[in-house]
């Protein structure tokens, strides 16, 4: 094999380049992204880049230097427009072909939008337009309380906005985050003075107000979505190649079309630390980790994804991880670090660890969700009591 | 030049861990390894200056508490992604049960 061509510019379209190249690959490497940038480190946009008294610049996942050293022909600015995979090749925007002996697709998640006066938060641009906008007193209206609403939230409130989230659901964080933890982080935001707008419909979006379907308008400067991100798989359904909650890939991160396999936010695939879930993680280290073992079997390994989904999320001066799946166990078992820290241990009924989920000041909580998620890679059985004791050093499972 | 500091008592470091420890405006990491030698280096992470001593000490490696970041803290090598600079090191010494290291 010859020629890998990666399609996306994101985390795992970077790391793709770098394993690549680890991996004594000699051939050519082409990367095609949409952006103009190369690719860049997006967690801080929510986050850093809006507070930051100087302008944010970009945090490359690749410099420049180290994209010259790896030897990737990098496309930037340019659209794919079709993946021809009887012939082989990926057509550009600009008309040019570019034939493959492997495919990578790292497309990504694009932000879900509520039309013309909505923002929504995926690039770096958008980021700059928010930091314009996160003035003091502005009066900033979130649509929807997942993770980017809730960062933004907490970011717009550091910045002295009048903000308002709104929520459908009865409450924050409902996919994915256990309700005793969601109600911490919707305390702190109430605390900062946020409006949570919760169970609430809306009827109509005008360019400076929200109209509430019980009559209420919310007056609004910005008004932006969090709803969530669907995969972008209009390239990989074109071509013919099976979708399901994305671009559908098998547990080695391949496709249906043998010759290209898909990581990241763009794809599903099957976890077999999971009794083969079918599962599309949005999380950044599972980007890098999908990359690595879509490149590895790309090469010719036969090595399944496993690695436990790890996520975090920082709000005010709480941080929360999670690792594993926080809905998958049925029992759960609460351990106190602190009056502040706390983590949730999700088990199975015959007491696998399945997921846990931490949340406290700083980074209080991120060792033992660390040794959380090592408990949970090997399948082990953990006594509650002594999973509920901060006494006992979560390592002492692991030895032996 | 030498300038030994004392950062720590040998008790005060568990096996297998890390300590913060603060001094003049800088901030550090003392490792204790699983074969009870001493380590240090500077206590911020080289990726997004978080402090080391939240994290996992396992075995030779310490991983950042925030994007798991790992080091090897005898030497100081970053072990990959998202880390590419390496951490620095500082000599240590133990006399009479405590931990000194070498601020030159």
């Amino acid at each position: 094999m010859k020629h890998v061509i990666i399609i996306g510019g994101g985390m795992a379209a970077a790391r793709a380049c770098i394993n690549l190249r680890s991996h004594d690959f000699q051939g050519e490497i082409t990367l095609i992204s949409e952006e103009q940038h190369l690719p860049y480190d997006r967690p801080p946009l929510s986050k850093a880049s809006l507070i930051a008294e100087d302008e944010p610049q970009p945090i490359w996942l690749l410099e420049p230097d180290i994209v010259k050293s790896l030897q990737v022909d990098a496309h930037l600015g340019v659209a794919v427009c079709k993946i021809d995979r009887i012939a082989k090749q990926v057509i550009l925007a600009d008309d040019s072909e570019l034939p493959y002996g492997k495919l990578l697709i790292a497309t990504g998640a694009k932000p879900r939008s509520l039309g013309p006066h909505v923002l929504t938060l995926r690039d770096y641009r958008d980021a700059l337009e928010l930091r314009k906008r996160f003035k003091l007193g502005q009066k900033i209206v979130i649509v929807g309380g997942g993770f980017i609403g809730l960062e933004l939230a907490s970011s717009a409130s550091k910045l002295g906005c009048k903000v308002t989230v709104i929520e459908a659901q009865q409450r924050i964080l409902l996919r994915g985050v256990p309700e005793r933890i969601a109600k911490i982080i919707h305390d702190r935001h109430v605390g900062a003075g946020v409006e949570l707008l919760l169970s609430t419909v809306i009827e109509t979006i005008t360019a400076n107000a929200v109209k509430l379907q019980d009559g209420r308008e919310i007056e609004a400067d910005t008004i932006i979505a969090g709803i969530g991100a669907s995969p972008e798989v209009r390239l990989a359904q074109e071509a013919g190649l099976v979708i399901d909650n994305g671009i559908a890939c098998n547990e080695y991160m391949q496709t249906s079309d043998p010759d290209i396999y898909a990581a990241g936010d763009c794809c599903s695939f099957i976890h077999t630390q999971f009794d083969g879930r079918r599962v599309r993680l949005e999380a950044w280290r599972s980007a890098q980790e999908q990359s690595a073992t879509a490149i590895a079997n790309m090469l010719g390994e036969t090595k399944a994804h496993s690695a436990v989904p790890w996520f975090w999320s920082d709000q005010y001066e709480l941080g929360l991880q999670i690792t594993g799946f926080a809905d998958m166990g049925p029992v759960t078992v609460e351990r106190h670090l602190s009056e502040q820290a706390l983590i949730l241990f999700h088990l199975a009924a015959d007491g696998r660890v399945l997921g846990a989920s931490g949340i406290g000041p700083g980074n209080s909580i991120a060792r033992d969700i660390k040794l959380a998620e090592m408990i949970i890679a090997k399948s082990l059985k953990p006594s509650m009591q002594a999973l509920a004791d901060p006494s006992v050093p979560l390592k002492s499972f692991l030895r032996g | 030049m030498s300038n030994w500091i004392e950062a720590s008592t040998t008790e005060g470091v568990n096996n297998e861990d890390v300590l913060r420890f603060d001094y003049g405006g800088k901030t550090f990491a003392i490792f204790r390894s699983p074969d009870d030698k001493f380590y240090a280096t500077d206590g911020l992470c080289t990726h997004e200056k978080v402090h080391l001593c939240d994290g996992l000490v396992m075995g030779h490696i310490i991983e950042c508490p925030k994007h798991n970041g790992r080091f090897d803290y005898t030497t100081g090598n970053a072990q990959g992604a998202p880390c590419i600079l390496n951490l620095r090191t500082y000599a240590v010494k133990i006399e009479s049960h405590k931990v000194l290291i070498n601020l030159e």
